[in-house]
This record gives C-alpha cells, structure tokens and sequence, in this order.
C-alpha cells in the first residue's frame, strides 16, 4: 500500500508494545475530582457553580467566556467542595472546581438524535459547544471554534490518527474500539465546517486501527502514513496528505484545511448522537516506571497519582511523570495534577532514562536540520540565542519552529536546541509586543 | 511514597542513543580496513607512521588543552581520528619525525588555534598534510611500490593506460598509505553509512562532479576516481562534519565544488594531486555555501487559501 510522508522527522523508540494491544479499561471513580477551568487554549471558563452545590454527573460546571473558551461538565455525580487554585499541568496553579465524588453517578437527561447526519452544520457545531469539546490529541484548541474559521474555503477535513509520539496509545485504542464514533464523528465535523474531501491519517505501525476503520468507513478515504516523528503535527499531516503547507505565522484553515484527532472526531459523534457531554477520556499511562502500563477511560479531573495506582502505582526510581507523550509533554513537578481533557497521556519514566549526558559542542553534523519537519537550522538559532541575537533568531525562522524536539533528540552533542530555540521565540513574541 | 523530587526539565524528555564520541569512534573502526590493507602492502612503514601521528595528536590535544586551560576531551575520540586519517595520508617512506610534526600542526594550528573540536573551519588532517608537503615537498612526495618498497611512480603520475583498474581497486600501486585500495576504503565508507555516520550528499557530490568534469573534459572517468587521494577524501575528508555545510543543498554543492577544484588542479596544476587544496578551499567557500543555500522555511511564501 502507497504510503505517505514529509520531509525530515525522526525514529525514536517507540515504545508502544507496553499498552497498545491493551483494551480500554474502565477506572475506578476517584473521591475527589479537580477540574480546571483552563483546560484548553484561549480565555478560562467562567465557574457557574460554588461551594456547597449538588451536581449531577453531565452538568455543566463551567461556561465558556469570550470568542475563544469551552464550558467543564461534571464527570460525576457529587458535592462542589471548592472552587481554588490548585495544581495544573501547565505549571502553575490554575482556578479549579474541586468535586466531592457521592458515587451515585446520577446522571443529568441527555437528548440523543436518531439520526445525526441529518442535523445541519451549525446545529453539529453547537451539540459540539455545549458539549465542551476541545482538540484532545493535547492542543486542546476548542474544536467549534475551529469548525468556524473566519472567511475562509475549507475544500479539507483531515482526521488526525497518526499518534507519532512514543508510548501513546490513547488513539490507537480509540480507533480500534470506536472506530464506529471516530467515522461518525468525522462525517460529523466534515459537514460543520462544510469540507468535501475528508481524509483519515493512521500510521502503518497501526494495523488493526486501519482494519478497524476501513470496515466502518463507509466510503471516507483512510490512507496509510509512514511511521515517523511527528508524522502527527498537525503541518506535517498536511504536507503528507495534501502537498499544502500552512502559511508561515498562519493557521491551517488559510490552506483550505482543518485537522481533527480522531479523539475529538469519536467524542463529537457522542455529543451529537447521544448529548454526551466531554467528561470522560482515554488516557495511556505507560513507561518503564509504572508497574502495568495501561489505557484507562478515565473521568476528567482525576488526579493522575489515581491513574497510575490503577496501573499498578510506580516502581523503581521515578523520575518524570510525564503529561502526553515524551516528545512534547511536560513534566510534572507532582502527580496531583489532574488529567484535563487534553491528556492523551502519563508517561512515568524512571531516574535513569530522566538524565542525559552533559551537553558537548557542536560538531555541525547537520542531523538537527536534516531532522527538522520546518526546515530550519536549528543548530544557527540555537547559536544566536545563546549570544542573544534574537533579530539573526528571528531572521532564521524561529517563529517556526513547531517545538517537536526533532533537533534536541537527535543531536549527538546532547545540546538543548529546542530550549534555546523556545528563549529565542519568547524574547522575539515579547520584543512584538 | 516518592523518596527524591522528580526531574523537571524541557521536552524532548527521550534522546537518541548516539553521541558524538560514539560518532568518533565509528569513524575509527571505519578507518581500520584502509589501515589493515596499508599494512599489507607497505609493511612495518604503515604501523609504525599511523601510530606515530596518532599518538602525537592525542599527547598534542591534551598539551594544548593543559596550556589553555581547558577540560580535556582527549577521550571525544576526535583527535585519533585526525592522528589516523593525517597517518594514513603519507607517504611509506617518511620519516616518522615529519609525522609528528604534521600531527602537532595538525592539532595545533588546524583545530585549537581555532578554538577546538566544532569551530576549526579546516579539516585538521589537512592542514597538517598541506603544511608537511609545503615543508618537506621531496619526501612528501617519494612514492614506493607496494610489497618491495622500490620506489616508483603513483598512478596519477604515470597517466591512464600504464595501470591496471584492478590494481587501482586493490591497492596494489604505489601512493599514501591508506589511500591506494579502493576496496578497503569503500569497505569502511559503506561501514559508516550503515551506521548513519556518512553523509551520502558530500561524496555523491564530489564523485558525480568529478566524473562529469572529467568526461566533459575528455578524461578517463574511472581511473581519475580509482586513483590518489580521490576515494579516501570522499569517505573519510569531504564527509568531516565540522568543516562542511549544514544544508542539504549545500553539502551537495561542497562536493561538487571539491570535484571542480580537483580537475583543474590534476588536469592542469604543477601539483601531482589537488584534493588536499581542494578540500582546503572548499572548506574555506561553507560559510558563503551555508548562507547561499539556507533552505526555504515550511509555510514562508506559501499562498494564503491556496
């Protein structure tokens, strides 16, 4: 079979043979929930709940604010115990409802519909506002507000289930267990933003996902990706499926595409079909430092110290806990954070694999740029940080930069690329202000 | 339950398992097969020459890095690799003194005067081998044949047609140690891309232009590339990571460039071979090549709703 692909990228490990072939198990509910009200990009929810209140599982907590936001529901039944700042997955304390599970799991009415396809674009889109949906593959931009570009052709839907990074398999278990939903869904979101060709990307280290979407496809186009870092950036799966690239500074919808994981496609098919509200999501918690790496569906604000006891709690030295995979996540300084609903992952990896080698000088053996998906040279942005020339940063493209890491994992000199490339970038967006 | 504080720190939170030492050494292993065949043609003169420069390098590396105060790296393997590749670049008969001499200079005066391993603009190797045929240009240049040591005539000397392609492939003619069997350098260079240390484009470029050049010009393609220092450069010189470009275009052009500079010094030059100016020079054009050849940024002049 043709198989498609972009231009640099990288091989790491990839580690999914500890989960990937794991069905999705059901978690215990934990007695404390945390749910954020920034648990995706854009303004905070405004908290329609406060101390004291009784919630019914499904309810919505928090409301969207401003253009660009998401409404929380409750995953379960209980009582509002706080509404504080606690421990988030960005790093800072983020303003979170604090629920007490009653573990009645008392659910509010949810108005299912016969037949979704039906439906017209905008009344998808609003089934997909009220339900909070937001990109789950770890963006988590709102996805109505994506299906709504502001004047622009969208000709392309492509649904995003290549899941490049290491030890992940939340998609992959997804597109293997509802492969019915993420179709649904794709038909779903084509209509909302009005695209006529709709592609599905899986990597081909994914078999059984391919097989299981192709006999629910229904004539959708699934087309086979090779297996490559970061086959699953979003400009990388256009340039591998279209031949389009993104606008430099822009956004995909001004090439005449939107890209959807195929998380987000499965939970928008059940916010339209069933009323489902976003409260529930697969999560992968794998690495050498839990004892058995697993998928879980698990309630959103859960703590992830709760998802890794039901994997069994760590073992050995730990090291990082990792929130999404170990390309792109961010570790965490403790596990009281909760998973939000952009948690594809916790990658737990222990003390050893945590500590690298002393950086050494460059050699110019050019990996970092052969490896590089923008195509830029990384090892001359790094070398202008460094010196704080950040006009000659600015001048080599640091701007666009994806921060996939590409350039970091590769060198052999152990250099922290991307780091520097991230100083150059942040010195370069607060000289524009 | 947690005994030491987790590990904060920037993705990527996994690296690959190579390293520059790693990098390094495989270029060492890579250079055995060349060394193994210089033995056998050339005797005792190949030992004792090669270990001569490779120990002057490594004791060069660690004074200077003493003298500048500097933590040693002497274990980077990057200065054996210098002392092997300048080594295997003589010719039998020099004396070992002159090998040493080139080792210090190469050390000294081609990587740490610049600031050492990543900033030297020149290859190391060379710049010793340019300065012992600079200083010492009739041993430099006395050539023996292989098995009996009587001195003879290189390939290149004697012209096409007077040797054997086989001979050429093997070895069996006079010339650098480590630079007549085309067979073991090609063992060595495949060894290398194997293990992802040889960059394809510099060789592919040099050799392709070469060839073409040499066609264009009414030469024997074959014999121009089975001959001298062509096939050791373009395994072991034109693929040194530090002296060459960083873009994809540009390491292309870079070899591209080494074959130009190479036929018009062996078609028309005083000198018997132009690699060694040919790399030099070339080496001297990366900054301009890098900065010709900066590749287009994915998404910059890209239509909007193309």
């Amino acid at each position: 079979m043709q198989k498609t692909s972009f231009w640099g990228g990288v091989h790491p490990v990839y580690n999914k043979h500890f989960t990937a072939a794991k069905a999705v198990a059901i978690i215990e509910p934990p007695s404390e929930l945390i749910l954020p009200l920034q648990q995706h990009t854009g303004e905070p929810a405004r908290a329609d709940v406060k101390k004291g209140d009784e919630v019914l599982a499904g309810q919505r907590i928090a409301s969207a604010q401003g253009t660009v936001s998401a409404h929380v529901h409750a995953p379960v039944s209980g009582t509002v115990t706080a509404v504080e700042p606690r421990p988030h997955t960005s790093g800072e304390p983020g303003m979170s409802i604090v629920l007490e599970n009653d573990f009645k799991d008392d659910w509010v009415e949810m108005t299912k519909v016969s037949d979704p396809v039906q439906l017209s674009a905008e009344d998808i889109k609003e089934c997909i506002e009220n339900a909070g949906i937001v990109g789950m593959g770890g963006a988590g931009f709102p996805t109505s507000v994506k299906l709504s570009p502001p004047e622009a052709d969208i000709d392309y839907l492509i649904v995003n289930g290549s899941e490049c990074e290491p030890y992940l398999s939340s998609d992959h278990r997804t597109m293997v267990e509802y492969a019915e939903d993420v179709v649904l869904g794709t038909k779903l979101l084509a209509k909302a933003c009005g695209a006529q060709r709709i592609i599905i990307g899986v990597e081909d280290n994914k078999p059984d996902a391919l097989q299981a979407l192709q006999e629910h496809s229904g004539g959708l186009d699934v087309v086979v990706l090779d297996t490559k870092y970061p086959q699953g950036g979003e400009k990388q799966m256009i340039k591998s499926l279209t031949g389009r690239e993104v606008p430099s500074n822009g956004l995909p919808h001004q090439c005449g595409v939107i890209v959807q994981n195929v998380g987000t496609a499965a939970a928008a098919a059940q916010a339209v079909r069933d009323g489902r509200p976003l409260t529930h999501r697969i999560v992968t918690v794998s690495g050498e430092g839990v004892q058995s790496p697993n998928n879980f569906l698990v309630p959103i604000g859960t703590p992830f110290q709760h998802v890794i006891d039901a994997a069994g709690g760590l073992i050995g030295d730990t090291g990082k806990i990792i929130d999404g995979g170990p390309m792109t996540g961010a570790a965490q300084i403790t596990a009281e954070v909760p998973v939000i609903k952009g948690t594809c992952g916790i990658v737990v990896l222990t003390r050893e694999q945590s500590l690298f080698a002393e950086p050494i000088v460059c050699i110019k053996c050019a990996r970092c740029a052969d490896s590089c998906p923008t195509y830029l040279l990384p090892m001359r942005i790094e070398r202008a940080a460094i010196h704080g020339m950040w006009d000659e940063a600015s001048e080599l493209g640091a701007m666009d930069c994806i921060e996939c890491g590409c350039c970091t994992f590769i060198c052999p000199s152990k250099r922290y690329l991307l780091h520097y490339i991230r100083l150059a970038k942040n010195q370069i967006a607060a000289a524009r202000r | 339950m947690e005994h030491k504080p987790l590990i904060l720190s920037p993705s990527p939170h996994v690296r690959d398992g190579d390293s520059t030492q790693k990098i390094m050494f495989t270029v060492v292993v890579a250079l055995l097969p060349a060394w193994i065949a210089s033995i056998y043609f050339f005797g005792l003169d190949a030992v004792r020459l090669v270990l001569w420069s490779t120990a002057a390098a490594l004791v060069s590396e660690y004074v200077i890095q003493s003298i500048r105060r500097r933590p040693h790296t002497v274990s980077d393997g990057s200065a054996v690799v210098t002392g092997m590749i300048l080594g295997l670049s003589l010719p039998p008969g020099l004396p070992s003194w002159m090998a040493v001499l080139g080792s210090v200079v190469a050390i000294g005066l081609g990587k740490h005067a610049f600031g050492g391993l990543g900033y030297n603009p020149f290859n190391p190797a060379l710049v010793g081998r340019a300065f012992l045929t600079a200083s010492f240009a009739i041993p430099m240049t006395e050539w023996v044949r292989p098995f009996d040591a009587v001195s003879g005539s290189t390939p290149l000397a004697l012209g096409p047609g007077l040797v054997e392609y086989s001979d050429l492939f093997f070895g069996s003619v006079a010339g650098s140690l480590g630079e007549t069997s085309v067979l073991a350098i090609l063992l060595g260079g495949i060894f290398l891309f194997y293990r992802g240390v040889l960059d394809y484009r510099m060789p592919l470029g040099f050799v392709a232009s070469t060839a073409l050049f040499m066609i264009l010009l009414g030469e024997d393609p074959l014999f121009h590339l089975f001959s001298g220092s062509l096939m050791f450069a373009a395994m072991f010189m034109v693929t040194c990571m530090v002296t060459t470009p960083v873009t994809p275009v540009g390491r292309v052009l870079f070899g591209a460039g080494v074959g130009l500079v190479l036929t018009v010094v062996r078609l028309w030059g005083n000198l018997p071979e132009g690699v060694t100016f040919a790399i030099l020079l070339m080496n001297a054009a990366v900054p301009m090549i890098n900065r010709w050849t900066r590749p287009r940024i994915y998404g910059q002049g890209v239509k909007q709703n193309a």
